[in-house]
């Protein structure tokens, strides 16, 4: 009897749990979104000196009564494994986002960015997204990831919310007419990096190195082999590795090796591309790196010995060390704020916001439109704007969602960046 | 030749499994408990060294011995924090309890140093051994990994065997009723066994990220579950079986990576763990238990 | 009411609860009481819940662990997305989904019986790891197979989509890594618990019939089991394999509710496996409400705890390993013992008095 009683009162509990758990998320999400407005507002005046904190408030409260205010979401990992490359495109947006309403806002708006994690799952990614919109997300900027973003844009263009990814590379990304990126596509970068290959003459036997369970480095493989058919060197050996064994590479530089490689492609990013220069190092292997954007911070690992990377030339639209203004103001910035020199991702992140600023002036958008008119005004201005951001200058982009910039290369020559 | 690289490379792989599988197999054996944190307690032990020697310039050797004392503190600490309360609890729970473990320091250390990758200095500088005119290289953490393993795993048999805790340690796993009846304190002895393995972590830390020199809050974790494999592999709670058990587990991966396909390699790995199971099903060293009626 | 037998009546509360709080949240949506977040997360509860139930399958009632549960996710997922994608057009999504559900059910059970046959002779944490390695396994192939279909017929390769040599009309199924983009969106809450409710069916039911009484004997003492007469290998396999083809449903479920299908270490890895194994042993070994009740409840609690931002996952585990602790340390459950004892016993006094 006892033990009917308990297990009752339990089921009883559960039920009441359930409905008060449904009756108070709403409460509870918007207390959380309270928290979150609170929070960023704090980052804003810790990281600003004392008088500038003054004047952005006096700007931020000026904006708030005549334009009110803007709503961004982001996604991207926060935690697990690729949490630097999350982390990076939230600092790097948050920046653009304090610089913005310093300066005013978007037409008279104030900026409030709300950056969630989904580590790295296309279903928390949903989740993330449905947190934002609880919040009131009126744009998107994200996912940070490409199978991420894939899931999300099928959802945004269900509700007809204006995407733009910071970094989502794979060709499915864009697919929806509401969806935006700044990055390059996979195949637009292996393409490219075969073709500069090819037409500089670097190598006629060249080794790639890639990961196999990773999107965006398959992607860029597979049009990689696709395009070197037609150039004058040949692959001699292509090395996969997966997510789960990516410490050791002596194998594949040792095949690398072995067949006489003179240039080893690697379409990865720095984190792995840094053990797989040292191993080369100790075996002895002395060849050409060649990479793409992902191994733009490879000379800011902590720690790293930038002479390892002596040689390494990619195909970047960012690097930390360029002299342009920009470049030096948001290194800078980013530097005391978050004591880390910027990757390619903050660049993208913060790219991302000032496309949207761009897009949103043109179209003229303000406070008290919807996020259907918001969606549909900016896809619509988007394709008008040209965006001089840290990736690139004048950059455009077609109703298809792909952007249009010059890649550049750079060598890494005494432990900088080069242009080549 | 690139055959004999390749094995070269397999052992260099498979002795930081060794190492990480002796501290495995020692809880396991004792505790009998998977700990699933231990691959986090390496990562933490590469933090501290991490910080000691590239943010204040300590001596690598002193600020190992500190990483060590570091990882036995936390190691106890964990010990009498999550796992003791759990004590006669289902084996479950505390295998659940140990992966909340594993979470909380992982997500600890994102918080603390940050998610971007640290590159290690390798704490082993003795030059690189060359052979046949530099075609065959073996880096010296290798060697040095190598040794410490062997040093390591005669070192915890010897005191498992001639030492007094050593002897208490076992009479605990073999029975912790009886063993506590016998008047020895099974509490006292899982800490110490905790203690041993967790500076062991330490160790593992410091040569894991010597030899793959990143540093990341989830560096332990994949090493971590290979080793468990390799702990397995060379039948868990046996002290030798882990040594072999990692070095094989290492040579198996390198091989089959260079000859049968890279990507299928832990395919491959798993596979023919089964397949050993299945002909010896506990491990290659592994005791077998008599089932009682 | 008295001629229910004591177990009808506790599998009754069990459907009750569930369909309770199908009415409940139904209710709330069209109100409009519920945030989107809840509202998106409805699938995955269901998902998870019976995946939490199969899994209970065999650590509860077969008494044997697996740690590869979510590889048998994984070849439901996928088997059932690449059919869904391929009849996209030709099929009506009702029935379409119906087959889809039935492909993803058996594959999953044709692989948990293929696993089973050799795995189930292991014991203990050796089972354990082995379908830990299982699952692996499985992550590991899908990652590396590319499939496609064209006008002559079905195309596979270990390599790259290029080896495929698919002719123009062709489409590819599943990219390597890149996974199965582009499945149709059928999953809904309505269809979630409809297949919550029949899992509880085919689990509750199997508990007590002649064939559940077999493997739980075998599970108290095989030895014994085995002395009556009873087939040990075969009950352990049916077990399993009910088990192994309802973690198949699952993974139909959450395939067909995202459009992008990728086997990553996160969703479909040993990482997942534990997940699961942690709402069977936080919601109780054995019990399958327990298993319904946890699931929610740590599949809700990330979510809500978005608003710490950097903390979230910190906090995530301390709150697990504080349940641990409070459900099952010896201690804790002798204090809620008491307390329940207490709690009963004046409720007992008031209803005397």
């Amino acid at each position: 009897m006892k033990k009917k009683m308990l297990s009752l009162v339990l089921a009883g509990a559960m039920t009441a749990a359930m409905l008060t758990g449904c009756g108070s998320d709403a409460g509870t999400e918007t207390s959380d979104a309270g928290t979150e407005t609170s929070d960023a507002g704090a980052e804003t005046s810790e990281a600003a000196t004392e008088d500038t904190t003054e004047e952005s408030a006096d700007t931020a409260e000026a904006a708030q009564s005549s334009g009110g205010t803007f709503k961004i979401g982001g996604i991207g990992p926060l935690t697990g494994g690729a949490a630097v490359y999350g982390i990076a495109a939230m600092n790097g947006s948050q920046i653009a986002v304090d610089e913005i309403n310093a300066a005013g806002g978007i037409n008279g708006m104030t900026v409030e960015l709300n950056f969630q994690d989904d580590e790295l799952d296309a279903e928390k990614s949903i989740n993330a997204y449905n947190a934002l919109k609880d919040w009131g997300a009126q744009v998107l900027d994200g996912c940070v990831t490409s199978a991420c973003s894939i899931a999300v844009s099928a959802k945004t263009a269900e509700d007809q919310m204006f995407q733009l990814t910071p970094s989502g590379s794979a060709v499915e990304c864009v697919a929806n007419d509401n969806a935006f990126r700044i990055c390059f596509s996979d195949p637009n970068q292996g393409a490219a990096s075969a073709q500069y290959i090819g037409e500089n003459g670097l190598a006629s036997k060249v080794a790639v190195i890639y990961d196999s369970s990773d999107v965006y480095s398959s992607g860029i493989y597979e049009k990689f082999a696709a395009e070197a058919a037609n150039q004058s060197f040949e692959i001699v050996s292509a090395g996969a590795f997966t997510a789960d064994n990516k410490t050791d590479f002596s194998v594949q530089l040792q095949q690398a090796k072995d067949a006489g490689a003179e240039l080893v492609f690697l379409p990865i990013y720095y984190t792995e591309a840094s053990l797989i220069l040292t191993q080369a190092a100790d075996m002895g292997f002395d060849v050409t790196f060649f990479g793409c954007d992902g191994l733009d911070g490879i000379l800011n690992v902590e720690n790293f010995d930038t002479s390892l990377a002596e040689g390494v030339m990619l195909l970047t639209p960012f690097a930390a060390d360029a002299t342009d203004d920009l470049t030096v103001k948001f290194v800078t910035t980013y530097n005391e704020k978050y004591g880390e020199t910027p990757n390619q991702f903050a660049a993208d992140g913060y790219d991302v916001i000032y496309t949207i600023k761009a897009a949103a002036e043109k179209a003229g958008i303000t406070a008290d439109m919807s996020t259907e008119e918001i969606c549909a005004a900016l896809s619509q201005a988007m394709t008008e704007i040209s965006v001089d951001g840290l990736t690139g200058e004048g950059i455009t982009w077609d109703a298809s969602g792909e952007p249009t910039k010059a890649p550049k290369a750079v060598v890494i020559k005494d432990g900088v960046y080069t242009a080549m | 030749m690139s055959f004999i690289a390749h094995l070269i490379n397999g052992i260099s792989l498979g002795s930081v499994y060794a190492l990480i599988a002796l501290g495995y197999t020692m809880v396991y054996g004792i505790a009998k408990m998977l700990n699933f944190a231990h691959g986090d307690v390496i990562m933490i032990g590469g933090y501290v060294v991490f910080v000691t020697v590239s943010g204040m310039g300590l001596n690598p050797l002193l600020s190992i011995i500190i990483s060590m004392a570091a990882c036995t503190v936390l190691g106890v600490t964990i010990e009498r924090v999550a796992y003791r309360p759990l004590r006669g609890a289902s084996p479950l729970a505390v295998l659940i309890t140990a992966i909340g473990v594993s979470y909380f320091l992982q997500n600890v250390a994102l918080l603390v140093f940050g998610s971007d990758t640290k590159a290690f200095t390798n704490v082993v500088t003795l030059p690189n051994l060359e052979l046949f005119d530099g075609q065959l290289v073996i880096k010296s953490v290798t060697i040095v990994t190598v040794i410490v393993s062997i040093i390591i795993m005669v070192g915890l048999s010897l005191f498992v065997k001639k030492t007094k805790i050593g002897r208490a340690m076992t009479a605990v796993s073999e029975d912790q009723g009886a063993a506590q009846l016998m008047g020895i304190n099974v509490n006292g002895t899982i800490a110490v066994t905790f203690a041993i393995g967790s500076s062991l972590a330490a160790v593992a830390g410091v040569l894991l990220c010597s030899a793959y020199p990143s540093l990341t809050p989830y560096t332990g974790s994949m090493p971590g579950i290979k080793a468990f494999v390799a702990a397995v592999f060379g039948g868990i709670g046996s002290i030798p079986g882990a040594f072999i058990g990692g070095i094989l587990l290492g040579v198996i991966e390198n091989l089959s990576k260079a000859y049968i396909s890279s990507q299928l390699a832990d395919a491959i790995v798993f596979s023919i763990l089964i397949i050993v199971l299945l002909v010896k099903p506990t491990g290659l060293l592994g005791k077998k238990i008599q089932e009682k009626v | 009411m008295k001629k229910l037998s004591k177990t009808t009546k506790n599998n009754l509360i069990t459907y009750g609860m569930v369909i309770l709080a199908y009415i409940i949240v139904q209710l709330l949506v069209s109100t409009g009481h519920v945030s989107s977040l809840v509202q998106g997360l409805l699938v995955p509860f269901c998902t998870y819940v019976i995946v939490a139930v199969a899994l209970n399958l065999t650590v509860g009632i077969l008494g044997e662990l697996s740690l590869g549960h979510a590889g048998f996710m994984c070849v439901g997922a996928f088997s059932s997305a690449v059919f869904s994608l391929a009849f996209k057009e030709a099929l009506p999504s009702g029935l379409r989904f119906f087959l889809a559900l039935l492909i993803g059910a058996a594959a999953a059970a044709l692989i948990g019986f293929l696993v089973g046959i050799p795995v189930l002779r292991l014991k203990g944490d050796y089972l354990a790891i082995v379908t830990l390695a299982f699952g692996e396994i499985i992550k590991n192939i899908i990652n590396a197979l590319y499939l496609g279909v064209d006008s002559n017929g079905l195309h596979f390769t270990m390599k790259d989509a290029l080896s495929l040599n698919m002719e123009e009309d062709g489409m590819v199924l599943i990219k390597g890594a890149q996974g199965v983009t582009g499945t149709p969106n059928d999953s809904n809450f309505t269809i979630g618990v409809i297949l919550i409710l029949v899992t509880l069916f085919i689990v509750l039911n199997f508990i007590n019939s002649r064939t559940g009484r077999a493997v739980m004997s075998i599970r108290d003492n095989r030895i014994a089991a085995e002395s009556v007469g009873i087939n040990v290998t075969k009950y352990k396999l049916i077990a399993f394999t009910v088990s192994a083809s309802l973690a198949g449903v699952a993974g139909v479920l959450y395939a067909h509710n995202l459009s992008t299908l990728n086997a990553l270490p996160k969703n479909f890895g040993y990482n997942m496996s534990i997940m699961i194994l942690v709402f069977v042993v936080l919601g109780g070994i054995g019990n399958i409400r327990g298993s319904i009740i946890a699931a929610v409840l740590l599949t809700l609690l990330p979510e809500v705890l978005r608003g710490l931002s950097d903390y979230r996952m910190l906090i995530y585990s301390i709150v697990l390993i504080a349940m641990m602790i409070f459900n099952w340390s010896p201690n804790a459950i002798f204090f809620r013992k008491r307390l329940g004892q207490r709690f009963v016993g004046s409720k007992r006094a008031k209803k005397e008095a």
